[in-house]
């Protein structure tokens, strides 16, 4: 049995209060975007959905959503396969090139996010895919890619090669052998690779504020820019979306993963 | 191992380095073209503009704008940090010593917000530091000021809602390097007759001092490129070197100084990078998220 002493309930002070600072700003959201007043003010004077109505019922809003959605899907679509590949060849492959190549894949995690943004902006200048969908969706599977690569091969770690050496001297051919034994497998991680991968297009902002532009740009585009200008709620309506959106693709990745053991 | 008759196996190793090299490929050929190949460009494009020059370097190095950018970054991201590792380690500290499942839901807490779009968030802070907002209601409410605080478009919004954001990259690391240390160390400590503050601060805090450099390492490298938070919360005068490059690209169209500013911050980043590897693996600091 511990002893309560000062210490271990300063400890606890400390810790609940970083915590509440840590959920607060994500819980605050919802009630604002529920409110019927214009300002916050407390306590919020009435209920209302007047806010998701402004967002549903606004062509440009609705613009920004479809490209979000079609650019995220996109990503993924593209991002999982090129990054199963590459996680496979680097656990299987003792060429000494592979470590580089590894941490090649990586670099979207080091490299500062806005040094890539003007970067890319001004790559597309010169051969003209700003404003353009296909520019959009490239750069948002380099930045997904490292997800895809890093839970592959998470998943790859616990997956015995062997297995698939056996089917292959049962006669199957390679690309066979991938796809009845080890895919099955590594199966949860693809998905949750998938899943960060759609997650980081769907939030993704800086890149999109160099490259987007016209008839295709993000949510998250029209977001920043309104929150430069004013404070809309409908914005708070849009977070609380988004973030009940984000919160049930992580459920699902983490659920995926835990079956898998 | 050398023999010159051709061998079966070394043909077929040729065959499985092809193939894996294949494999490989779709993915290479998008970090090269869209990330090697962009920083390589504002590389080239900060010393060449018909001709080579330094002239842009010199700028970056000489003119008070951008020295005061790049010592309000560093400040800025000093400061994150230290407060960063103040907060996040009683949290991992706890986590490290309550059962598994208390653990859990305190670690859940911490990742949860990691997942809400860093918009969001910015925007939640808005709402509750503006002199309308939440907080400044409820400290007039309980009478406590008369005159709202202000509490944004400053360096102190910016502090507050970039910590918040790069928190959890402190946490991480360093419940993961608490949990392997060993319990039976504290035991002994205690065993032979030493305080619980003492065997804290002679056995389990310089065991933690890797996930302590490795949190630090990560949250200074991110803060040192932070744009949303600032460009948001900062309120114009909090000029960090990322809305430095945006503005000389966006407002000025000044390419060339924009590039020499990014590669200055990159060169920074890869320094810091390099002189950490040399203490504890980089698997370490990159392997959280």
């Amino acid at each position: 049995m511990m002893r309560a002493s000062p210490a271990r309930i300063a400890l606890y002070v400390i810790s609940a209060l970083v915590l509440i600072y840590l959920i607060l700003p994500v819980l605050i959201i919802a009630p604002i975007s529920f409110s019927s007043a214009r300002f916050l003010t407390f306590p919020p004077p009435s209920f209302s959905l007047r806010w998701y109505q402004q967002y549903f019922s606004n062509p440009a809003w609705m613009q920004a959503t479809r490209v979000t959605l079609t650019v995220a899907l996109l990503t993924v679509v593209i991002a999982t396969p090129f990054g199963v590949a590459a996680a496979y060849a680097i656990s299987q492959s003792k060429l000494r090139i592979m470590r580089l190549i590894h941490m090649a894949l990586l670099l979207p995690l080091v490299v500062p996010i806005i040094i890539t943004a003007v970067g890319i902006f001004f790559v597309y200048a010169r051969i003209g895919l700003v404003a353009t969908m296909p520019g959009l969706v490239l750069a948002n599977v380099m930045l997904g890619l490292p997800y895809v690569v890093i839970s592959v091969l998470a998943g790859l770690q616990s997956f015995d090669p062997a297995q698939e050496m056996v089917a292959r001297s049962l006669g199957m051919n390679r690309l066979r052998s991938f796809f009845a034994v080890t895919l099955p497998q590594i199966k949860s991680s693809v998905v949750a690779g998938g899943i960060f991968a759609f997650i980081s297009a769907m939030d993704e902002t800086i890149v999109a504020l160099f490259i987007s532009g016209g008839q295709y740009q993000p949510l998250t585009k029209r977001m920043f820019t309104a929150l430069r200008d004013e404070i809309d709620p409908t914005i708070a309506a849009i977070s609380t979306l988004m973030t009940a959106a984000s919160f049930m693709l992580v459920l699902l990745a983490s659920a995926r993963q835990k079956r898998s053991g | 191992m050398t023999t010159s008759v051709p061998d079966p196996s070394q043909k077929h190793q040729r065959r499985e380095h092809g193939l894996m090299l294949a494999l490989v490929s779709p993915a290479l050929l998008v970090i090269l073209a869209l990330i090697v190949l962009p920083v390589g460009w504002l590389a080239w494009q900060s010393i060449y503009h018909d001709g080579f020059t330094l002239e842009n370097y010199r700028r970056v190095f000489t003119e008070d704008v951008y020295w005061r950018s790049f010592a309000l970054t560093f400040e800025i991201s000093l400061a994150v940090t230290v407060i960063a590792l103040l907060l996040g380690y009683p949290v991992a500290y706890l986590a490290n010593s309550v059962p598994k499942g208390w653990s859990i839901v305190i670690l859940s807490l911490v990742v949860l917000p990691f997942w809400t779009s860093v918009l969001v968030r910015a925007y939640a802070w808005l709402a509750l530091l503006q002199r309308t907002g939440v907080i400044n209601q409820f400290l007039r409410y309980l009478d406590v000021i008369s005159e709202p605080l202000a509490l944004v478009h400053n360096t102190f919004g910016t502090v507050v809602a970039t910590v918040h954001i790069l928190l959890p990259f402190m946490v991480l690391p360093l419940y993961a390097t608490m949990q392997k240390i060993p319990n039976d160390l504290m035991q002994a400590g205690a065993s032979l007759g030493a305080s619980p503050s003492l065997t804290f601060m002679r056995v389990f805090l310089p065991l933690s001092l890797p996930g302590v450099l490795a949190g630090c390492t990560m949250v200074f490298v991110l803060c040192l490129g932070f744009y949303i938070t600032p460009e948001l919360l900062g309120g114009g005068r909090t000029v960090m070197v990322s809305m430095l490059v945006s503005r000389n690209v966006e407002l000025y169209n000044q390419f060339g100084a924009a590039s020499a500013v990014a590669v200055v911050l990159l060169l920074s980043v890869l320094a810091i990078f390099f002189v950490v590897s040399r203490f504890i693996s980089l698997d370490r600091v990159l392997g959280q998220k």
